[in-house]
């Protein structure tokens, strides 16, 4: 008895050893700084002289509404236009979803070769950052860029293409396509090939049997059966949708023309970094991460009874 | 039943069956291709601009292969380069002449008589440019040395964590664990408010308490500026906030407890100490986890961005997607020097891909598993 206490001891003490490095580390770069900008939220920091509590006044600043000339105006109208952005460029979601499980349909064949192409199409992904970015803005240069010269040629000079970066319209639907064409190849399709690798055989051996077409087959077995995986990719590109699209933005159009590209994190980057407002700053992130939390517990909600487990 | 048999054309099905098959590989060969083709183009083209001469850049339409574009201007006495500089009436066209004895002289000539020609000029000095323009050598031994710093350090941390969190019993070890868990939803950006903070001030506070002026004096290692030892533009802030990992801690413990208890009760009777079982165990069942941790990590501390152009401020410090951006800045509309400074950065992260890739895909579905 006495030994065994003493070995639970010992235990817990060499536990606490183990998880020691992390643990500190986890408290000073995660936990404190997450209590740490809850405080700052409420508060006014320039970071040159010391902070001044605000109350609540980052939050309505931010979110609330003041009456001019007879109607609400936001109080912060840059607020609400850079969430429009952000939830626009989201659009590319459904589409990298799209282009993904498409080239893992037609990936998920034994054929020669295959590990090649695997390889090429997962070059845009791991390749994307500041060179790819810059690339791209080459790419849609209007006049001499790759996709104009493109649009010309194959419509016999008739259409010149759009003005793409500097357009304000053009601007998002340009950082949208740029995203299917690095991301199609990328985790997506190798997570979608998994899923469709765990699909039983059996299933299509039996729809066979039954004259199913591809059509229906596809429709009645691969797509129910791809459901957790869907499900599991639109859950994470939503995450990682709300909180992005500062790197792209920042090289290749500097959040413009007229803020048209500035997102939420881009926001946040030049309250912290280029304003130092740091009390507003941690205030939009907040709020980001309400946000967040509220369409996930919606995606949650909703989404997973169109789930189908094995 | 051999009757029956042979009234079937055996022979014919099974060349159908084969042709059938063929036309759909041939079908699927040529999506692959399609596709294919579609995710070479930009970087071709980015390789072929990176190899024209500035003047080429800008010419329409677009040319794949580098090359210069010279006019000629023939009459009796011979032909020499010109240079158009617009129309003069219908059929005649104003030139200058841009070598020989008549060098910068201005004739009208029939269009008739000017001859256009190009040659192949592939410019591989823009590498040579691009090198010079921007201190990549010392960006790639400051991306080497923070990507391999946090790689290590973070699957040394979360490994060892991971190890307690899935093997042995201590007072609140579950709330631990819930609260690394809980911090996963959080975005980045709310902590790297704070953090940036602390590096912000820290130099001042550290002088403050120690009555020295060391810790925002700049340092040098021979004749190399090597940042502050603390605080802003430091390796120390590069690094550290990189170190630790809920998602590392989060995904190692999750396989660790696949891992069977038997053979550790076996080497616990041997008499093996935990951090023996750690070390000769644990670790080496766990290598398919470990190495997809590497892979992520690695990758994603050699993209890394936003951190980097926030806590690097000189040029020294910089690792190379912070150094390639600022590059940009410099020479905004050089594009075949741009392209050119962008594959130097890109080579290496392709060969690493190229070799590394097994690990990317058993990982990609690993972490998909576990997470």
């Amino acid at each position: 008895m006495k030994n065994s206490l003493k070995n639970s001891i010992k235990e817990a003490i060499s536990g606490y050893c183990f998880i020691m490095p992390n643990f500190i580390g986890f408290m000073i770069f995660t936990f404190l700084p997450i209590i740490a900008s809850f405080f700052i939220a409420f508060m006014h920091w320039d970071l040159i002289t010391p902070p001044q509590f605000a109350g609540l006044h980052n939050f309505v600043s931010l979110l609330g509404f003041h009456r001019e000339g007879g109607s609400m105006v936001p109080n912060d109208p840059d607020f609400w236009k850079f969430l429009g952005n952000t939830c626009f460029l989201m659009l590319g979601i459904p589409l990298n979803m799209a282009a993904s499980l498409l080239i893992a349909l037609i990936m998920n064949k034994k054929l020669k070769g295959i590990v090649f192409f695997r390889t090429i199409y997962f070059l845009p992904s791991i390749c994307a950052g500041v060179a790819i970015y810059m690339l791209w803005q080459w790419i849609y240069n209007p006049d001499f860029g790759l996709l104009n010269t493109l649009i010309r040629k194959l419509s016999f000079g008739v259409f010149n293409g759009p003005q793409w970066l500097t357009s304000t319209q053009w601007a998002k639907p340009a950082l949208i396509l740029m995203g299917v064409w690095t991301e199609m190849g990328g985790y997506n399709m190798i997570l979608y090939l998994a899923g469709l690798q765990g699909i039983p055989p059996e299933l299509y051996e039996a729809a066979d049997i039954d004259g199913a077409s591809p059509w229906q087959k596809f429709w009645n077995i691969t797509w129910p059966m791809l459901t957790p995986t869907t499900f599991f990719i639109f859950v994470m590109s939503m995450i990682g949708g709300f909180q992005g699209g500062f790197q792209q933005a920042y090289i290749m159009t500097g959040g413009g023309p007229a803020g048209s590209t500035t997102t939420i994190e881009y926001y946040i980057f030049n309250n912290v970094y280029v304003w130092q407002h740091m009390g507003y700053a941690a205030a939009i992130a907040w709020v980001l991460f309400a946000v967040i939390f509220v369409v996930n517990l919606v995606i949650w909600k909703y989404g997973g009874k169109v789930i189908h487990y094995i | 039943m051999n009757a029956y048999i042979k009234d079937i054309p055996v022979n014919d099905m099974l060349r159908k069956d084969a042709m059938n098959r063929f036309m759909r590989d041939l079908l699927t060969y040529i999506l692959l291709s399609i596709f294919g083709i579609s995710m070479l183009v930009p970087f071709l083209w980015m390789v072929s601009t990176s190899l024209k001469d500035t003047g080429a850049i800008f010419t329409f339409p677009p040319q794949w292969i580098p090359a210069e574009t010279t006019w000629y201007a023939s009459s009796d006495g011979g032909r020499c380069a010109v240079r158009p500089l617009g129309d003069q009436g219908m059929d005649r066209v104003k030139v200058k002449i841009i070598e020989g004895s008549r060098k910068d002289e201005i004739v009208v000539v029939l269009k008739s008589a000017v001859t256009k020609e190009w040659k192949v000029k592939v410019m591989w000095r823009n590498y040579a440019r691009a090198w010079k323009a921007i201190p990549f050598g010392r960006g790639y031994i400051n991306s080497l040395l923070i990507t391999l710093c946090v790689t290590i350090g973070q699957v040394l941390t979360s490994s060892l964590a991971a190890y307690a969190f899935a093997r042995l019993r201590f007072p609140m070890r579950d709330y631990l664990f819930m609260g690394y868990l809980s911090t996963m939803m959080i975005p980045g950006v709310v902590t790297l408010i704070p953090v940036f903070v602390i590096f912000k001030v820290m130099p001042d506070m550290l002088n403050t308490l120690f009555h020295t002026s060391f810790w925002t004096t700049d340092l040098y290692l021979g004749n190399f500026y090597v940042g502050k030892p603390v605080g802003i533009d430091s390796y120390f802030a590069l690094i550290m906030p990189g170190l630790f990992s809920a998602y590392g801690t989060f995904m190692l413990r999750q396989f660790f407890m696949s891992i069977p208890e038997d053979l550790e009760d076996a080497a616990k009777i041997d008499g093996c100490s935990l951090f023996g079982i750690y070390l000769r165990i644990i670790l080496p069942l766990s290598k398919p986890a470990l190495a997809t941790l590497v892979t992520f990590t690695f990758m994603g501390q050699w993209k890394n961005f936003m951190w980097p152009l926030i806590v690097a401020n000189s040029e020294e410090m910089m690792p190379l997607p912070v150094l390639l951006a600022s590059f940009k800045g410099l020479y905004s509309t050089d594009w075949s020097l741009l392209m050119a400074g962008g594959i130097i950065v890109l080579v290496p992260m392709i060969v690493v891909f190229i070799a590394s890739q097994k690990y990317f895909v058993e990982g990609i579905q690993l972490g998909a598993l576990k997470g």
